[in-house]
């Protein structure tokens, strides 16, 4: 590390992120940081296969895209697919499970990022030894609330199990409604630990919160930048993970655009490719491919929204937003406070479900008439998902764009990974893995789904490379490499 | 004594499986017979109400030591039957996973999961991964031309069910083989189904006949919630085995009994 050349630091695999990326640093002769990417090294043709299967196979294929997320892809196909079975709405049985299910999903999800991936970096710090930032260190040393992780992770899959059949890739959203009711029995099994689960949540809200207060310092000078924040949100301004129309706004809290219908979402985004990266990168239409890059997901809902419709939620999302001082919130590890207050929205959600005895009505799905396009948003834990679908008339795919959550913040990553970049390793003679984990956190934060990303099959690693001037690997760094090193 | 209810006299013969002493009426295939005691044997191509073709083989006992279709093949006086020794667990477990590997049988993302019997049987056998053959992945094109009914032959086992329902049952005859050797599938009598006097209605589009996913019924898929799928219950076989109790116990694979 002592030459004077220009290099490149690789990072990969990058980990505890659902997928395979890996991320370059490019440093000058000075050894200061000139740029730094997130790459996305898979590739799986989702959109591609999909063409020729038969409409109704479609929520089912596309689920398997992720084993962490499926619900997400689940729901957001079944809703393209109710359009083009003519179905603009749902029976209330059918709307209030897919609901149930949703919600289960996003509680999970995010439990599962904030508990098993993303706290060893909070708990123990970010340069910690590798060796002991994972789960299992949480265990050891913060049983409690290991535990509590570890079972609210469970009850919302309860949930998903319940609704969709199956905790993992089920079949229960088809098109124009759900295959089936929620019984009494289950019902009464999910009402045992709902509030236990408030409870749980509201904790976890704590450790979130107390962590960004504690550490103001660091986390308003670690991945902080200003941008646009989009996601679905209800006609009243709401937060709505399920349904509701489009709303943007700018770093200063302004609207961009504000209840656009998500059918019309192509008047208003745009794709970019890029030579580097399987993942392609959005843009507002309006404000450019420079300018126009925006954040989604639980930060992003924090800002975008007016208020959440459940008590305890929206008295957190209050506490948030004046945190903000009526703001969007920019920092990159505020997403930890934000994706913990939606847990608790979805807890309330659940609870407020199980009592409503639509859920066990009989009025499972409808037909209209036929369309031959289909377009879906949802919130999903991520952030907005998008699935487009075109349909012939013999019910066979002819087209489909899927695009999910970690492409919506693909620049908002890279941005983040470039600036801890610039604060951790320009100018240090040696890079170590402990400040390369710090660009691992910012990564983290994002809870990117690297694998519904490219549509690519993943294994979870990410690789960070040094490159010199002229683009060759000077250095490669991985964790694997210091858990090897013990 | 025997095990079943029917009484030893002229019009009855006696036979073993597996040691176990049974009485069935004369005439019947080995199958019938065995149905009857309610001893299950495996089949695929057989089905209630069609006339039995012995194609799929997955039916194979050994009557007096010597290999043969149960279903076509009339059960002896005093027949010796081997239905569950290793020899013929590995015959039909080999029969099994060659067809998993000819078609595309996707379990995961195919409507037919849970009801699907090739699925189950592979269950039953104790088939839970990839085995020793090459996967052929087949590229044949989707048939959807049709309103109602799609035609998916990547998942055709060639058992021929449907070709009989529909001649024998329906008097159509929209369905027959076509091409010898690999290349054989199943045919219908236009260039597309939509040409064809199908009907949802036939009984050959019926579920009880496709055992696969191959013959689809637009627009059900995924209609039976996961649990309560024909073979959520219990496994291929139980109705026979156990028409009492829909849970029986199915001895696990074990690889040290491959042969």
């Amino acid at each position: 590390m002592e030459s004077r050349k220009a290099r490149i630091v690789e990072i990969e695999p990058v980990t505890r992120v659902e997928g395979h990326g890996k991320v370059t640093v490019h440093l000058d002769e000075h050894n200061n940081v000139s740029e730094a990417r997130l790459h996305i090294v898979e590739f799986r043709g989702f959109e591609r296969f999909i063409r020729g299967r038969l409409l109704w196979e479609v929520p089912v294929i596309v689920q398997r895209l992720c084993g962490i997320c499926p619900v997400s892809h689940h729901i957001a196909a079944a809703k393209a697919m109710d359009m083009i079975v003519g179905v603009d709405q749902l029976t209330p049985t059918a709307e209030k499970m897919r609901r149930l299910m949703h919600y289960g999903q996003i509680m999970q999800s995010n439990v599962l990022h904030f508990f098993h991936l993303s706290s060893p970096d909070l708990l123990f710090g970010f340069d910690a030894a590798a060796k002991k930032r994972n789960i299992f260190e949480v265990i050891k040393q913060f049983p409690d609330l290991a535990k509590q992780g570890v079972l609210m992770r469970k009850y919302g899959q309860e949930v998903i199990l319940h609704t969709a059949g199956k905790k993992i890739h089920g079949t229960g959203a088809i098109p124009g409604g759900i295959n089936k009711n929620l019984s009494i029995q289950e019902r009464d099994a999910l009402l045992i630990d709902v509030d236990m689960m408030i409870s749980w949540a509201q904790n976890a809200i704590q450790v979130a919160k107390n962590y960004t207060l504690e550490h103001l310092p660091l986390v308003e000078h670690f991945a902080n930048f200003k941008s646009s924040h989009m996601s679905l949100v209800r006609e009243d301004g709401a937060l709505d993970l399920y349904h509701g129309n489009l709303r943007a706004v700018d770093a200063a809290g302004n609207i961009i655009f504000d209840q656009i219908d998500y059918r019309d979402f192509n008047d208003y985004l745009m794709e970019e490719v890029r030579s580097w990266s399987y993942m392609k990168f959005p843009f507002i239409k309006s404000r450019g491919n420079v300018d126009g890059w925006y954040r989604v997901g639980p930060l992003a809902r924090m800002n975008t929204v007016s208020f959440i419709d459940t008590p305890l939620a929206n008295k957190e999302f209050e506490e948030f937003r004046s945190f903000g001082q009526g703001k969007p919130v920019s920092m990159t590890l505020a997403y930890h406070w934000s994706r913990m207050i939606e847990v608790l929205h979805c807890v309330e959600k659940i609870k407020e479900l199980l009592h409503d005895p639509d859920l066990q009505g009989t009025d499972l799905r409808l037909k209209g008439e036929r369309r031959e396009e289909g377009i879906a948003v949802i919130e999903a834990p991520r952030g907005s998902l998008f699935h487009h679908y075109k349909v012939n008339e013999h019910d066979q795919v002819t087209y489909c764009n899927l695009i999910v959550s970690t492409t919506h913040n693909n620049t908002a990553m890279n941005r983040a990974v470039t600036d801890v970049a610039k604060k951790y390793l320009s100018g240090q003679k040696t890079i170590t893995e402990k400040m390369l984990n710090h660009i691992e956190v910012a990564v983290r934060a994002y809870d990117p789904c690297l694998s519904c990303a490219t549509h690519a099959l993943g294994q979870m690693p990410l690789v960070v490379e040094v490159l010199d001037v002229e683009g060759k690997v000077v250095d490669r760094g991985s964790q694997y490499a210091e858990l090897e090193k013990g | 004594m025997t095990k079943n209810s029917v009484a030893p006299d002229q019009d009855t013969l006696q036979f073993t499986v597996d040691g176990e002493v049974f009485s069935a009426k004369k005439g019947l295939s080995i199958m019938d017979a065995c149905d009857a005691a309610g001893v299950y044997v495996p089949r695929l191509c057989d089905s209630d109400g069609l006339v039995p073709q012995g194609s799929c083989r997955v039916c194979s006992v050994k009557q007096n030591g010597r290999t043969v279709a149960a279903c076509t093949q009339p059960l002896e006086d005093g027949a010796v039957i081997e239905n569950e020794s290793l020899e013929i667990k590995n015959y039909r477990r080999d029969l099994v996973r060659m067809l998993f590997h000819e078609g595309n049988h996707l379990c995961p993302i195919c409507e037919a999961s849970g009801r699907c019997e090739l699925q189950a049987m592979a269950y039953r056998l104790g088939i839970s991964q990839a085995t020793k053959y090459p996967y052929l992945q087949p590229v044949r094109p989707v048939d959807a031309s049709h309103p109602d009914i799609a035609l998916d032959n990547n998942r055709c086992i060639l058992c021929g069910r449907c070709i009989r329902a529909s001649r024998d049952v329906d008097g159509k005859n929209v369905f027959e083989y076509v091409g010898r050797g690999i290349h054989k599938r199943i045919g219908v009598n236009a260039d597309c189904l939509a040409n064809t006097d199908a009907s949802i209605d036939d009984y050959a589009m019926s579920l009880d006949v496709c055992p696969v996913g191959c013959i689809i019924r637009k627009g059900e898929g995924f209609f039976a919630p996961i649990g309560e799928r024909q073979f959520d219950h219990g496994p291929i076989g139980s109705e026979i085995q156990h028409p009492d109790s829909r849970l029986i116990p199915v001895k696990q694979y074990d690889p040290r009994e491959d042969s």
